[in-house]
């Protein structure tokens, strides 16, 4: 269970949630709102305070990049450090195997990073995450920039997660997707929590 | 061979002629420099006779606390020349206080270590040596050490996403802003490797042409002048090193976070 407790920045808070293993949970809210930044303070991206713990394992007693291994945030928007696409990938093998699954072509691999579109460009984001093999997903409007077939691609590799024990904050503006793949619905507004209801209440 | 020619005020004065003549070419013209111009040459005329009889009353002082505070008091213009030529800076007093401390500590390493091993004047804090040895020294080093910090802060803001990606792949604080560290310390050492490259060839530097126009044989003047740029390129790179990794260390955290907000934009 992914656990946070009285979590708070200069910006938002306090906020106080659970997410089980397996179980999704989508947080809605306006713009602004402080989805995002509630998911930045989770991965210790920006200072914050609380508590915040996956399972046993308390954030604090771990150093940072080892829990951001473990607890995996997929901005909205992902930067690129190399030209190439193979650049930000480890094994291609792996990583290919998911190329498949949300609907990129094999060849993308050998690509510019600029000769993608943004739909594509956060996909690849989606996969450079999933392949670090994360045990919580943090993922940010993960199909905003998606066509159809795009999102329901994403929508079956988040079911994939969810069933392998993966526990899964999903921020969407989408109220459909939040009913698809999230058992509760959180919602924000003014960096607090003002509503908790089940999605399909 | 000494042979040096002391100038009277007349010819100085006869030297300004063409400075006028620039201004009436602008009146004529229209360019609207003629105000600039004027009060440009007022101020570096005053500047410099101030200077002279400042370094003249330090020379006769010869007060080793006097010679102390004026190398503070320079230190102090160089942090300040470096916070103004930064696009971005560390907020308060971070944003001075790198440069000037960074411009202190690496200018006084060489400077000692120059006086004291190498030029030896007795005593070895001679105002007469130290004074301008240290000023060409932080001069020329602070242009490297204010082009190291503006490209570590412009690069760290541009690839702000690219740097926290890395980030949330689990990677260290230390791996992610390493190419930024990179850029920042190539631009800081550019003006020394190009001025060394060019010296002699393309420019002759000041201090060389001085000696010689007051007698000195031109090999010794050289010699003089390879200490110099020895002791400049030390300090450049004690600078940079020194600003560069001080300004990374406020502009991360134990937590391996970027704290961009550390930061702010010259208005």
């Amino acid at each position: 269970m992914l656990s946070v407790s009285k979590l708070r920045s200069r910006l938002f808070g306090p906020i106080d949630l659970e997410v089980e293993g397996g179980e999704c949970v989508a947080v809605v809210g306006a713009s602004g709102a402080g989805k995002s930044l509630l998911l930045r303070a989770i991965v210790d991206l920006d200072p914050n305070e609380g508590e915040v713990a996956w399972k046993t394992r308390s954030r604090s007693e771990m150093p940072a990049p080892e829990w951001r291994r473990l607890v995996s945030y997929v901005p909205a928007e992902t930067g690129w450090w190399a030209d190439q696409v193979a650049a930000h990938f480890n094994s291609s093998e792996k990583a290919l195997a998911l190329f498949e699954m949300v609907g990129l072509p094999r060849e993308a691999m050998g690509w510019d990073v600029t000769r993608l579109s943004t739909g594509e460009r956060h996909r690849l984001g989606l996969v450079r995450a999933l392949l670090q093999k994360p045990e919580v997903l943090l993922l940010d409007e993960p199909t905003a920039a998606l066509d159809e077939a795009a999102t329901r691609d994403v929508e079956e590799l988040v079911k994939r997660e969810l069933q392998s024990g993966t526990a899964i904050l999903l921020v969407t503006h989408d109220v459909r997707q939040a009913e698809r793949l999230a058992s509760r619905r959180l919602t924000i507004a003014d960096g607090k929590i003002v509503d908790q209801t089940g999605a399909a209440a | 061979m000494n042979s040096y020619i002391a100038l009277d005020y007349t010819d100085v004065l006869l030297a300004s002629v063409f400075l006028f003549l620039n201004g009436a070419l602008s009146i004529v013209l229209r360019l609207g420099l003629e105000r600039q111009l004027a009060i440009a040459a007022v101020r570096m005329v005053v500047q410099l006779f101030m200077v002279g009889l400042l370094l003249k009353f330090l020379f006769e002082a010869a007060s080793p606390w006097l010679t102390l505070g004026v190398a503070l008091a320079m230190a102090g213009f160089a942090g300040r020349e470096i916070w103004a030529r930064q696009e971005r800076r560390l907020a308060g007093f971070w944003g001075f206080g790198i440069g000037a401390v960074t411009m202190l500590v690496a200018g006084a390493i060489v400077t000692v270590y120059g006086l004291v091993l190498q030029i030896q004047p007795d005593p070895w804090w001679s105002p007469r040596f130290a004074l301008p040895l240290f000023g060409m020294v932080l001069g020329n080093t602070m242009t490297g050490v204010s082009l190291g910090l503006d490209t570590l802060h412009t690069t760290i803001s541009r690839e702000r996403r690219a740097i926290e990606a890395q980030l949330l792949l689990g990677r260290t604080i230390r791996e992610a802003v390493a190419p930024a560290m990179r850029v920042a310390l190539r631009s800081g050492f550019t003006p020394i490797v190009n001025a060394m490259a060019a010296i002699g060839v393309v420019s002759l530097p000041g201090m060389m042409t001085g000696q010689i126009l007051s007698g000195l044989d031109p090999s010794e003047a050289v010699k003089y002048q390879l200490l110099i740029m020895f002791l400049i390129g030390g300090a450049t790179g004690l600078g940079v090193l020194g600003a560069v990794f001080a300004s990374l260390w406020r502009l991360t955290d134990e937590r391996h976070r970027l704290r961009l907000e550390r930061l702010v934009t010259a208005p």
